[in-house]
């Protein structure tokens, strides 16, 4: 099977997105746009945690501390002047995280394993303090930020707005995941996290890769946050970082299958639909423990996600059909 | 013609400890070097000196009359140094093929005055080397699966996939049975019509002996004796090294 070009791959990506948008403005609920935010979030988050974690193989769990940064980069902006445009704090937001993600890898990359998500861990801690006691953007208080009264494009309210705009962001995230997997690049990331040494020595330049997975990653997570204070109204640190976000970034691309960009999108809707109804329905204390079981059900069963069952019965079926030839 | 490779001084320190004291080597361009030495003596420590992933502390490692001991690994290969592992290191998830894609892509194609290979070039490529090492039929097999010798023969295969000047064995055969041994011999050998240089670290004799233009002896981090091989194999200072006194 030949592989899609970016030429074809882009405009199928974000065709599709403007298909979900249009299909989803028939749906009279308003729920819906507030439970498909936190599943397109999620979308983000995991696509994004893939490009370090599962194309480099350098496990984050400093999630929140990207999606954090997006955030407080536009309740600080929020601050500075309230009729920004979101587009202005999308930007903005992606390219502090993504300097962040810079920083972040030239300070830990030297550590493997374990050792480097410890320090993504510590950086999220870090980042948490700083928040906390900054005070032009409410620090423990935490600050409001108020949706413009005027919604764009003529929808009816603005969180139809902010589900359009997380759509193509996704759609965003995606294709980048998808130049970087399938470019030459995709595959020196995919030999560092085989055999970092030999990677070397086969003339990939390790360092420089890992710092570019490590920012576009950091970028993304924060792209994520950016919409994010829109949709709670109200920001405060305990819920921005909370651990949720790092423990569902992690378990969505490992249910869904880490060695494509479908396979984050996969779990991401998967678990994030789950969680959603589970909320609804029985309570939102679940959430996390539905992800926990899973996630064991998953490493024990298929440890190479759903993408990894499929890759595997495929592979049945053409030696089927190459025995009965 | 002048030396393709020219270590002089090196010098490798792990704390205390002195593994390479003041290390002198010369490699012309297509020749075929055995480097032996007792375990311990510093052969893989100066093959790795020489590749970039250890730094030596004093001395130069000169390519091609310019100076590399400050470079990282990976422009030492972009300048035509590759080398194989003692224990082999496939990138276990990706087809045997794709082994070979990576170096070709990221270090054939950074040589100087290179022709770009697009990723479907890359791909024919390395099937050619696959067919001509005996690979061909495993091409599309994940390299994670393979048997210690097709192991060994992939290092090998990745390593000329760089397409280098100098290549850099080390202990290739290590464990291998007598037949095994003459393939990755036979293989070795086919570098010398590409006009590679071979440093060959081992320490099977009988292929050393085949092997070498040139041996060259490290024992405890110095060079005891370099020259003809029937001629070093004769000096009493290897004979000591090799059997004590």
């Amino acid at each position: 099977m030949k592989k899609m070009s970016h030429k074809v791959f882009i405009p199928v990506a974000y065709a599709v997105a403007a298909v979900v948008v249009l299909v989803s403005q028939l749906v009279p609920n308003d729920y819906f746009f507030s439970a498909a935010y936190t599943v397109l979030l999620f979308i983000i988050l995991a696509t994004a945690w893939n490009i370090l974690g599962g194309y480099t193989g350098y496990v984050n769990f400093g999630t929140a501390a990207f999606f954090a940064m997006g955030a407080y980069t536009t309740v600080a902006l929020f601050k500075l002047s309230p009729t920004l445009p979101l587009p202005v704090m999308i930007l903005a937001g992606t390219f502090i995280a993504g300097v962040t993600g810079l920083g972040m890898g030239a300070l830990t990359l030297r550590l493997k394993g374990v050792f480097f998500s410890i320090a993504t861990l510590a950086l999220s801690v870090v980042v948490f303090t700083f928040v906390v006691n900054w005070d032009y953007a409410g620090g423990a208080r935490g600050a409001y930020v108020i949706a413009p009264r005027d919604v764009p494009f003529g929808l009816k309210r603005y969180i139809h707005f902010l589900y359009v705009v997380m759509v193509f962001l996704s759609a965003t995230a995606i294709v980048v995941a998808r130049v970087i997997e399938t470019s030459t690049i995709g595959r020196g990331l995919e030999a560092i996290r085989d055999d970092e040494l030999a990677a070397e020595c086969c003339g990939v330049p390790t360092l420089k890769l890992k710092l570019l997975s490590t920012t576009i990653s950091g970028a993304l997570m924060g792209m994520a946050g950016t919409t994010y204070p829109y949709f709670v109204s109200y920001v405060e640190p305990a819920s921005t970082f909370n651990l949720s976000y790092a423990v569902n970034s992690i378990a969505m691309p490992l249910i869904g299958g880490m060695t494509t960009w479908v396979g984050p999108l996969i779990g991401a809707i998967l678990l994030g639909t789950v969680q959603q109804v589970v909320q609804v329905t029985i309570s939102s204390a679940w959430n996390l423990l539905i992800v926990g079981v899973l996630l064991v059900l998953f490493v024990t069963l298929a440890p190479e996600g759903i993408m990894g069952l499929w890759f595997r019965w495929r592979k049945k079926q053409k030696l089927k059909k190459g025995a009965a030839q | 013609m002048s030396d393709l490779l020219v270590v002089k001084g090196v010098v490798k320190r792990f704390g205390g400890f002195t593994a390479l004291d003041g290390v002198d080597l010369n490699l012309k361009v297509g020749e075929r070097l055995g480097l032996i030495g007792p375990n311990g003596s510093g052969k893989s420590t100066l093959v790795n000196c020489i590749c970039g992933t250890l730094f030596n502390e004093e001395g130069s490692v000169r390519f091609e009359d310019k100076e590399i001991s400050k470079l990282p690994a990976h422009k030492r290969i972009h300048r035509g140094l590759a080398r194989s592992f003692q224990l082999p290191k496939p990138f276990a998830s990706m087809s045997v093929v794709d082994n070979l894609v990576v170096p070709i892509l990221y270090a054939a194609n950074s040589h100087e005055g290179a022709v770009r290979r697009n990723p479907a070039q890359a791909t024919e490529e390395a099937m050619a080397i696959l067919k001509q090492i005996g690979l061909g039929p495993k091409a599309h097999e994940m390299s994670g699966g393979l048997t210690q010798v097709d192991m060994r023969k992939l290092e090998l295969a990745r390593a000329m996939a760089a397409k280098p000047k100098l290549l850099i064995s080390d202990e290739a055969m290590a464990g291998l049975s007598n037949s095994e041994v003459d393939e990755i011999l036979a293989l070795l050998f086919t570098m010398k019509e590409q006009g590679i240089a071979v440093i060959m670290i081992e320490h099977i004799m009988r292929a050393v002996m085949r092997f070498s233009e040139r041996v060259a002896v490290l024992v405890a981090g110095r060079k005891i004796a370099d020259g003809d091989p029937e001629a070093v194999m004769r000096n009493p200072e290897v004979e000591r090294a090799y059997l004590g006194e």
